[in-house]
């Protein structure tokens, strides 16, 4: 729409795009290109500018011959393997319990978010000691009933389920109000006539709700995935990377190569090599969506 | 038939209020901790509510020698809401744009647009770092608040809410002599009140959760914003539980003051696509 003069017009385009778009510009178009071009090149940004050199395929090369390379990959795949279907199955029980008509429903939604809102810092900290060995109220739970919890973020094998854990508590919140959107979409003359038709809960559940909101868990699973490869805060400050490197990440290393030891051409190489397999495993998950998801025509 | 249903609705409520404590369990024992003293934080079995509560923690955090707490305290403020505001308004002005004006290349310049929510963060890290090193503004807010006047999330979003204003109402304001911009603060702004304050919720939590870019930007302690003092003092102070959780809880607070004030209208503004009424 929009009636008026020409000038006026395009005076106030510039003045109502112009931030957006200089950033836009500045700093999501324009570092594409940069950084593609930094993985090429051996830049130390406290060196003077004459001493950045073009070394070619130098930084990939350096990056695949790195021992700890495949290491780091199956780290973020162990976080992967028991978060996805973690996350999957905690946001949707708690998004079928939201979709009921219930008292004191606000107030449950308020504390089930209450998790999402906190930093990842705060919340790192706090999973730090509930997950403790000995005095961790998740391990003086688990003896109460008999378990011997493991010592989590000190061992080798334990840690990284200990940051999903604290992963699954901070985002089940979140993930569940989007499923909610989805199961409030659900047209509520299905399950009349399918009740009509004698079909129990567990066949309703399986027949009408899971088909039906399997386009938001596509979704859910395609943002969680590029999300995991590129998990770092959480780690960050529950392990460093610890026990041994048993959570180094792909991030870390990023982190750790530009900001710490200032080769940012080697880092920029290795988020390169991060963009290219979280592209190749979105590609995969799109092929296979028709295997799962359910579109209404 | 009538028992069988009071039944169901006790366990439903059982198992909700089940799920409710594993929510806030861990909030209250990083409240409970943080009013221990030292001494009684190994102790078994747990006490809930501490022997002797003391604000020990919370005075020993605020008067560190080399990190000042109360100084991040402020600074995130400051970044908050500078964080909060101005992308708001850029990108309000950039959604309206794209809802309402008619222009050249308005379809290439949002699929730019939405691309970005595409690009791996760590992909674009690196070389903003350097260019805000060219520009000197390192250790200096504008490092925070420049990459967010790109937020393609919230223009996507608003522009939706936007779309659905009937543009008889510009139209009108049109018609009696109002200027494009002022169309938008008196006609777009009010009427899009919800989805201003979601997305204002989101920039908030985005700005003042922040970690990992104002890590990067933000070498000189005198700038740094809570939860970069926050992550120091858990690997300086590792094990004292006390003062971490003090910590948290200082941090947390905030966010949910804001989070409690704007969730009426969160609600709304995700569920109707932000229009009043």
């Amino acid at each position: 729409m929009y009636i008026g003069g020409k000038k006026q017009k395009r005076i106030a385009l510039v003045v109502f795009l112009a931030p957006a778009v200089i950033s836009l510009l500045v700093f999501f178009l324009f570092p594409i290109f940069e950084s593609l071009l930094l993985s090429f090149l051996a830049y130390d940004p406290l060196r003077p500018i004459e001493d950045v050199s073009f070394v070619g395929l130098q930084n990939y090369k350096e990056y695949f011959q790195y021992k700890d390379m495949q290491a780091q990959y199956l780290h973020v795949l162990y976080y992967l393997v028991l978060y996805i279907p973690l996350i999957l199955v905690t946001s949707m029980a708690q998004a079928l319990l939201l979709n009921r008509i219930f008292v004191g429903k606000t107030l449950y939604k308020v504390l089930f978010y209450l998790p999402v809102i906190s930093s990842w810092v705060a919340v790192a900290l706090i999973w730090r000691w509930l997950l403790h060995g000995e005095f961790g109220l998740i391990n003086i739970g688990l003896r109460a009933i008999g378990l011997n919890g493991p010592s989590w973020l000190l061992s080798k094998v334990w840690a990284m389920p200990g940051v999903v854990l604290a992963a699954v508590w901070k985002d089940t919140g979140y993930y569940a109000l989007l499923l909610l959107a989805a199961l409030k979409g659900i047209e509520p003359s299905y399950y009349e006539s399918a009740r009509i038709d004698g079909a129990n809960s567990t066949q309703r559940f399986t027949r009408i709700t899971l088909p039906l909101v399997s386009p938001t868990l596509f979704l859910l699973v395609v943002i969680n995935v590029i999300a995991g490869f590129q998990v770092f805060e959480s780690i960050y400050i529950m392990t460093e990377g610890g026990p041994a490197g048993a959570t180094r990440v792909p991030v870390e290393q990023i982190y750790r190569n530009a900001f710490t030891y200032y080769k940012m051409g080697y880092a920029s190489a290795i988020a390169w090599v991060l963009g290219f397999v979280i592209l190749i495993a979105t590609v995969i998950q799109f092929r296979m969506e028709r295997r799962w998801v359910s579109y209404e025509s | 038939m009538k028992v069988k249903k009071t039944i169901k609705q006790l366990v439903f409520y059982l198992f909700m209020t089940f799920l409710g404590l594993l929510a806030i369990v861990p909030f209250l024992w990083m409240i409970s901790t943080s009013l221990k003293v030292r001494e009684a934080l190994y102790t078994i079995p747990i006490r809930w509510i501490p022997l002797d509560p003391s604000l020990d923690a919370y005075r020993a955090i605020f008067n560190l020698s080399n990190i000042n707490f109360f100084r991040g305290l402020i600074n995130s403020f400051i970044v908050s809401i500078l964080l909060t505001f101005i992308p708001l308004l850029t990108s309000a002005m950039a959604a309206f744009a794209f809802a309402k004006i008619e222009f050249k290349g308005k379809k290439l310049l949002f699929t730019a647009f939405l691309f970005t929510m595409m690009v791996p963060g760590t992909i674009t890290m690196i070389p903003n770092f350097i260019t805000l090193k060219t520009l000197h503004l390192l250790n200096t807010y504008m490092a925070l608040l420049l990459p967010a006047l790109c937020n393609a999330f919230a223009i996507f979003f608003m522009r939706q809410s936007f779309i659905a204003i009937h543009d008889s109402y510009l139209e009108a304001a049109i018609i009696d002599g109002a200027s494009l911009y002022r169309v938008f603060i008196t006609v777009i702004l009010p009427l899009a009140r919800p989805v201003l304050f979601t997305m204002g919720l989101f920039n908030f939590m985005g700005s003042w959760n922040g970690f990992l870019w104002p890590l990067i930007v933000l070498s000189d302690r005198s700038k740094w914003t809570l939860q970069l003092g926050l992550a120091n003092l858990g690997s300086n102070f590792y094990n004292y539980q006390n003062y971490l959780m003090a910590g948290a809880l200082i941090s947390i607070v905030p966010i949910i003051i804001v989070y409690v004030i704007t969730q009426k209208y969160v609600e709304k503004g995700l569920s109707t696509g932000g229009l009043k009424g």
